[in-house]
């Protein structure tokens, strides 16, 4: 990838693709090149860096939407957003520093292209939940948009949820409106130690079947909750930490009523505002496992009470560390390095339960032959292979990122 | 409006396919008597009829999946059809079309409250959900108003809302798993228990498609916590400019509440009239605000509102004492249709999105419309979201004036898009607002999503003439013309 194509507004965006398509020479899309390590390796002629196409639009906080140039640093909006007392409910991750980039550099468009949410996922969604509308160019080099600017709309298809997750290889996003929330006004987290992981998700789920309103529930079996930062460890140990949200008085009455359900699991700490956001910024970021950089991560989504049979599957025939997200729903996973990734075995342990599996950090020679994300049905990678060829018939987009062929 | 033109030699083949389906589903389980065929003439929109060349009702999904390969192999066109409470026309027979209904889906078929989840069959109500959660403190979020009625396969269908979904959203975000039939019969699963599903998220973009990609099967869906308490305000307002600022500062101070509710003085004049819910008869405007969750958070809350609506300059002020009167605030607003049904032969119901801060705008201009066509209208409002639903009262027994308020209703519509907002913001496009679609989208737009309703159904035989205007061939679409650009390359920066 010797050349960097880096269109500075929409029509300029509209000729580098357009002069790919012709020449059937295909773009690597990039934003702020944060999660570029994510996916497989794509064979791209050149680079379409969307960098430039940065800058808030439209920002109206009593509408709760914004609109943005796809490529606009994920900081930049979250500044904007802090000053009206509002954010992006989904909670941002940033992913570089797992992923062996910079930290900072994620962009609003590579966050609802990848469409990996936080902690709060449990509650607020995921990026795909906030996201209205967009302008972008296709592998047809055809400019189009779809949705809206408000934040109820059912008008056609909802082809944000399919550019949500599609990781650059339906259209290049020119420009995204999102919806944003009113940030709450405190923060506290309520802590378990020592736990084991089974009954560290059954406290979460108590607390998730609460009327406590959780908005992060979270286990970090000792070995991980050594690797948090020393900001954020509240102690030596398991960690099992439930987050509470909202006006000041609201969260002292449900921190109160919180502790007395979960104790029965243990006494409980109570996470003050600062240390609570580093702990939860420290889960957001998948920080245990962003240091060490041989071990190969994978990203686990499971029915929240499977978590810890799925972990305990894994590690039976080699070594596993893990931590919990997601009331155990989202296991994150380190295994030491492999040339298979012990793909088979993450695979084989997901699937029992009706649950998927991405290869999120490995070496690229890993992630050429490892499917990345999940393999699908014949029906189902048929149909994915239909609608890649809507959008990008001739494979110009991050052509084999996803899949074989999409 | 007008349909696609009926394919004549289909419906000469009419007896043979019923007898094809018959085969398939049980000779009981299909309907083609022709006054029996009345009953599903129309949904809810119930301006269009047209009755159905034959109803199949099948009862599992094998039975779905052989149905729509049987009319896949020839070339028989399918409207799927859930409790056809749809306001917009979705489910809208089609001459030359099987009508596939679903209404034998009625099992919930798990309740899973470690994963916070419940399995269900397509056709059960949207409110069957919450009453088998029920007992253990749950509920599912989204209730459109029809919920009693409405089916979640539809729901899924149309990607429905509720009074409930500034705070909760709409069907999408509640929505975890899917089974689905595609046109050639093949079954797929998309999602299941668990978040985020790898791959193209095609659960998302099914949902709110209006029959036109596949059918749904079975679905699961999220459920919530039933909030510990509930409380509401009713607040009359001088002007309908006073209201908005009131609903301006609450989201402004940062609260986002389960509910509110804009009503207008015709429709305040209505419900009361209706059903005596003790509404303020001075008021230009009414909102109902509820806040729900922990008894803490919305006690504290409740002041804040009654506080900023005081400011605003409410002229009444009341906050619910018990259950008994947040119901009582709530019954006008839920009867608002009923009340209007009661003082005019017929109403039609608009649904357009607006930028919230344009509302006393759009108002005026629709009381301006009104007087020009000569119908009166009444607006209520999801306040929070900036959901308009004016209904405009008519009379179809007079001549012209049914075509007169499908005009002011599209007026209204354009008027929508043009202040920012769009054509609709959860009753969905169907045949109702399909030929507007060309006020909020270009050719370009239209033909990208045309696509992928190529990707899912190349012959375009799954409900046809419901949301987009004209379907081009799928051929024709997939054609690759790259056109070369104005600036051309040598303009791009390179490094």
């Amino acid at each position: 990838m010797s050349e960097a194509l880096r269109p500075t507004d929409l029509a300029e965006l509209r000729d580098a693709v357009a002069w790919a398509a012709e020449g059937r020479a295909p773009l690597a899309v990039l934003g702020g090149a944060s999660k570029r390590g994510l996916g497989r390796p794509v064979q791209a002629a050149r680079v379409l860096d969307l960098s430039a196409l940065a800058g808030i639009v439209d920002y109206d906080p009593g509408e709760l939407v914004l609109t943005a140039k796809a490529a606009t640093p994920i900081a930049e909006v979250e500044a904007a957003l802090h000053a009206a007392r509002q954010h992006l409910a989904f909670e941002p991750p940033d992913l570089g520093p797992l992923l062996g980039a910079a930290p900072g550099r994620a962009t609003l468009g590579g966050l609802l292209a990848t469409n990996i949410g936080g902690p709060r996922r449990i509650q607020a969604g995921a990026p795909r939940d906030h996201f209205l509308g967009f302008q972008a160019v296709s592998g047809r080099a055809e400019v189009f948009k779809s949705g809206g600017r408000v934040v109820k709309n059912v008008t056609g298809f909802d082809l944000s949820k399919l550019m949500a997750g599609s990781h650059g290889t339906l259209a290049a996003m020119a420009e995204v409106t999102v919806r944003v929330l009113p940030a709450p006004e405190a923060v506290r987290t309520l802590l378990l130690r020592g736990l084991s992981d089974e009954a560290a998700v059954r406290a979460l789920a108590a607390a998730l079947q609460s009327p406590g309103d959780v908005s992060g529930a979270a286990h970090l079996p000792e070995t991980a909750a050594a690797g948090l930062p020393a900001e954020a460890l509240a102690g030596a140990g398991a960690l099992t930490a439930v987050r509470i949200e909202g006006p000041e008085p609201s969260v002292a009455a449900r921190g109160q009523s919180l502790a007395r359900l979960l104790a029965g699991f243990g006494p409980t700490d109570l996470l003050a505002d600062g240390p609570s956001r580093a702990l939860w910024r420290a889960v957001r970021d998948v920080a245990p496992f962003a240091g060490a950089g041989e071990r190969v991560v994978w990203r686990l989504s499971v029915p929240p009470s499977e978590g810890p049979t799925v972990v305990k599957r894994i590690a039976r025939p080699g070594p596993a560390e893990a931590f919990y997200d997601w009331g155990g729903g989202l296991v994150w996973l380190a295994l030491p390095p492999a040339a298979d990734a012990r793909h088979e075995d993450v695979r084989a342990a997901a699937g029992t339960v009706g649950g998927h599996a991405t290869l999120v950090r490995a070496p690229e020679s890993v992630r050429a032959s490892v499917p990345v994300f999940e393999p699908q049905s014949e029906a189902l990678a048929r149909l994915a292979r239909r609608v890649k060829e809507a959008f990008d018939p001739l494979g110009v987009l991050n052509p084999g990122r996803m899949y074989a062929g999409v | 409006m007008r349909m696609p033109e009926p394919d004549r030699a289909v419906i000469a083949r009419r007896a043979e396919i019923a007898a094809g389906l018959a085969a398939i589903v049980g000779p009981g389980n299909v309907i083609a008597d022709e006054d029996e065929l009345r009953a599903y003439e129309c949904d809810g929109l119930t301006a269009y009829r047209q009755p159905p060349m034959v109803v199949a009702l099948p009862g599992t999904t094998a039975e779905v999946g052989r149905v729509l390969a049987y009319c896949h192999a020839g070339r028989i066109k399918v409207v799927p059809r859930g409790a056809g409470t749809s306001l917009s026309g979705g489910a809208l027979p089609l001459a030359d079309a099987v009508t596939l209904g679903m209404g034998r889906f009625n099992r919930i078929l798990e309740v899973d409250l470690d994963n916070r989840c419940v399995v269900a069959q397509p056709g059960v109500t949207n409110l069957a959900i919450t009453d088998a959660v029920r007992h253990a403190g749950f509920y599912y979020a989204p209730d459109p108003s029809s919920q009693i009625a409405c089916t979640i396969g539809g729901n899924v269908a149309e990607n429905s809302g509720g009074v409930h979904c500034l705070k909760y959203g709409l069907t999408t975000n509640n929505l975890l798993g899917l089974e689905m039939a595609l046109i050639d019969g093949e079954v797929v699963r998309l999602g299941g228990r668990h978040l985020d599903p790898g791959g193209y998220d095609l659960m998302g973009v099914v949902t709110g498609s209006e029959g036109l990609l596949g059918v749904i099967t079975e679905v699961t869906v999220r459920i919530l916590r039933a909030p510990e308490t509930a409380r509401a305000l009713l607040l009359g307002f001088p002007s309908n400019e006073a209201a908005g600022d009131c609903v301006g500062a609450v989201i402004g101070a940062g609260i986002v509440p389960g509910g509110m509710e804009m009503m207008d003085r015709p429709a305040i004049h209505a419900a009361e009239a209706f059903c005596k819910a003790g509404y303020p008869m001075d008021a230009e405007a009414l909102l109902i605000v509820e806040l729900d969750g922990p008894a803490a958070e919305v006690d504290h809350l409740i002041a804040k509102v009654e506080a900023l609506a005081r400011g605003a300059g409410a002229t009444t002020v009341r906050v619910s004492q018990g259950e008994e009167e947040r119901l009582r605030f709530w019954a006008g607003r839920k009867a608002a249709f009923p009340a209007i049904g009661r003082i005019s032969p017929d109403y039609y119901c608009m649904d357009g999105t607006i930028p919230r801060k344009r509302l006393p705008e759009v108002l005026g201009r629709i009381a301006e419309m009104s007087a020009r066509y000569g119908l009166r209208v009444a607006n209520v409002f999801h306040a929070g979201d900036g959901n308009l639903h004016p209904l405009i009262l008519y009379d179809a027994n007079k001549p012209g004036e049914l075509a007169a308020a499908e005009a002011f209703g599209a007026e209204i519509l354009r008027l929508c898009v043009e202040v920012g907002g769009v054509l609709t913001g959860e009753h969905g496009g169907g045949v109702e607002k399909r030929d507007l679609m060309g006020a909020m989208f270009n050719e370009a737009d239209l033909r990208q999503q045309e696509r992928l309703k190529c990707a899912f159904d190349p012959e375009s035989l799954l409900n046809p003439g419901k949301v987009y205007p004209e379907l081009h061939r799928c051929a024709e679409l997939g054609r690759v013309h790259v056109h070369r650009g104005e600036t051309r390359f040598a303009h791009l920066p390179r490094f």
